[in-house]
């Protein structure tokens, strides 16, 4: 296969090259009219460059409120939920990994269960409900503590792991717990990562959850807000969004609205391209197992 | 005689005790690893199977103020309405058209991707396109969904606007019944497409090299050698996720379709959870919400229960 760069090869890398700038268009656009100067902006005109540069529309979307209230809140969630995340899922992958355990055999198989049938959205949400969590953000971090994937994903790598290791630490004098923190933990490292990864994105990225749950506009996440900013305009929202869309006599919406978009994107944006190999590293493990 | 009967039935007696003592021994030396566990174990009982008594909503006139256990029985009343109601029709036929339309258009392009990427030489230029068709994949819903209508829109759109300078009429994509199942299409492929290769790209690696060797040696062109070489050894893992996938078939989308939503496409875009969310949490009619549920969740474990069944049947390991 050492022949010479063909016609095939330069179709094939065409192709490949108009597939990627698909990809990127919207999101190109996006950027290029969130950093157009409001004074040269025409709502009805196509321009994927723009005529002159400006961050005045980020200025603005960044002093309203109701925009740095979100931004907080979703840091927060995301924060608060990945660490409750990562801690029930490595503690309770490990609890389980041993088949000496009584019982653990029932636990997985009712776990696995739930893989393939749940109650569906409005027994949840009746739940939800009859534990006053409307309204808390305890409502969007609980129902979502792990998931039977990533669960099951976690402990066959923990089976993985070999024996003679944890024996070692248990004639030194190690219980479960010890050796979880000290041996496993440790172990399992670039497991961890990837899975903060994938649960932080999940967070960031989270909107129904939290729109059935969070009807306080003020408590509202990132999501919540471009939805209402982008999806439901025109219509009568008397919301938070509300308070950025009426306020324009210096902006126009549509250049703040992407400016929203581009801010909500961006740390999946910068981060992605150094973390990528995590991800599709966890891809992998996830394939594995299934 | 007796001596020895006793004797026998003192050890009859004495084997469950002492069978219960090591269980309890055991469950004592694990103590430790229960108490690992008790996070995640409390989480699966409390959210995944504290629901599951929520179900008994669809058989009963479920009232906020009765709570489930007081409400009155009304037996399967709610699914023969359901059946009756034109609109079961309707999200029944869109599941189904979505979900082909994802079979058979998305389904095949993350083969052709993984291909067309495996077939590139410059390994500068495969990772740099491997980066870029990924990135989709981070976004949420409502960002792709922002993006759409930040393409589409009849104000917004730059495909209006590029309609507008070129003297054309504006095509409402959003509100235009005709539009919906192409664009939820588009943006599935848009969005995953380009991620759905890493698990093609995985067993393309796995392709033993020396039978590209040899179909060069015996004079195979590229198309040949994709044909004979990729394409076979591709197929195990075509076989498996194809079969996954069926058995996913009633999961078409719920968040990217409750998002591109709207009255007006109404008819073409409720599905069973859509309708699940509107009737039962936005309406307040619960029972009818859990019954749509319920009846989406068991046709769901049938699906997924049968494909994961055929795929350990054809020797793999299912995922479960």
């Amino acid at each position: 296969m050492i022949n010479k760069f063909s016609w095939g090869d330069a179709i094939n890398y065409i192709i490949l090259g108009i597939i990627g700038i698909i990809c990127l268009v919207p999101i190109f656009y996006v950027f290029s009219v969130s950093f157009t100067d409001p004074s040269v902006f025409i709502p009805l005109e196509f321009k994927l460059i723009p005529e002159k540069f400006s961050l005045d529309s980020y200025f603005y979307i960044a002093s309203t409120s109701s925009f740095k209230s979100a931004l907080t809140n979703s840091v927060l969630v995301t924060i608060a939920g990945t660490i409750i995340n990562i801690f029930v899922t490595f503690t309770g992958a490990y609890g389980l990994s041993k088949t000496s355990l009584p019982g653990g055999k029932v636990f997985l198989a009712l776990i696995t269960f739930t893989l393939v049938f749940s109650a569906g959205m409005v027994p949840n949400y009746i739940l939800v409900k009859g534990m006053h969590l409307i309204n808390t953000y305890w409502a969007i971090i609980l129902p979502v503590m792990t998931n039977a994937w990533s669960f099951l994903v976690v402990r066959s790598f923990m089976v993985a792991i070999p024996n003679e290791i944890e024996e070692a630490a248990k004639i030194d004098g190690c219980n479960d717990i010890s050796l979880f923190v000290r041996i496993i933990i440790p172990l399992s490292l670039p497991a961890v990562a990837t899975f903060v990864l994938f649960f932080a994105v999940d967070h960031w990225n989270s909107f129904f959850n939290t729109m059935l749950y969070i009807t306080n506009t003020k408590m509202w996440t990132l999501p919540l807000l471009i939805k209402s900013m982008i999806m439901d305009s025109g219509a009568t929202s008397g919301s938070a969004a509300a308070g950025i869309a009426s306020d324009q006599q210096n902006v126009p919406v549509e250049t703040v609205k992407m400016a929203a978009i581009v801010l909500s994107m961006l740390p999946i944006v910068v981060l992605y391209p150094f973390l990528q190999k995590y991800f599709v590293k966890g891809v992998m493990i996830g394939a594995v197992k299934g | 005689m007796n001596e020895i009967t006793g004797v026998k039935n003192k050890n009859q007696n004495a084997v469950p005790s002492q069978k219960a003592r090591k269980t309890w021994a055991a469950v004592k030396q694990h103590k430790f690893l229960y108490l690992l566990a008790a996070p995640a174990l409390i989480y699966f009982a409390v959210f995944k199977f504290g629901p599951m008594w929520g179900l008994l909503m669809a058989f009963k006139d479920y009232s906020p103020y009765k709570g489930i256990f007081g409400s009155p029985w009304i037996g399967v009343k709610l699914f023969q309405d359901l059946f009756k109601d034109p609109f079961f029709f309707y999200m029944l036929r869109n599941t189904v058209a979505i979900a082909m339309l994802k079979l058979f258009f998305y389904f095949p392009v993350p083969i052709f991707l993984a291909i067309m990427l495996n077939e590139v030489r410059h390994n500068a230029y495969r990772k740099l396109v491997q980066t870029v068709v990924y990135f989709p994949h981070f976004l949420s819903w409502v960002i792709t969904a922002s993006l759409t209508v930040f393409a589409l829109s009849a104000n917004m759109g730059f495909v209006n606007k590029i309609l507008a300078s070129m003297g054309k009429e504006q095509i409402l994509f959003l509100v235009d019944p005709n539009y919906f199942w192409p664009i939820v299409l588009i943006q599935s492929i848009w969005k995953e497409a380009g991620w759905g290769t890493i698990i093609f790209m995985a067993a393309l690696v796995s392709i033993d090299l020396q039978l590209y060797e040899a179909a060069l040696i015996d004079g195979a062109t590229r198309l040949q050698r994709i044909w004979h070489v990729t394409l076979p050894g591709l197929l195990p893992t075509i076989v498996v996720l194809l079969i996954l996938r069926l058995g996913q078939i009633f999961d078409v989308g719920f968040e990217q379709i409750l998002l591109m939503q709207n009255s007006l496409v109404r008819d073409v875009s409720e599905i069973f959870d859509t309708y699940s969310y509107s009737q039962g949490i936005l309406q307040g009619q619960y029972s009818l919400g859990a019954a749509v549920g319920f009846f989406k969740s068991c046709i769901g474990l049938i699906f997924l229960t049968t494909s994961n069944y055929l795929v350990k049947k054809s020797g793999n390991e299912g995922i479960f």
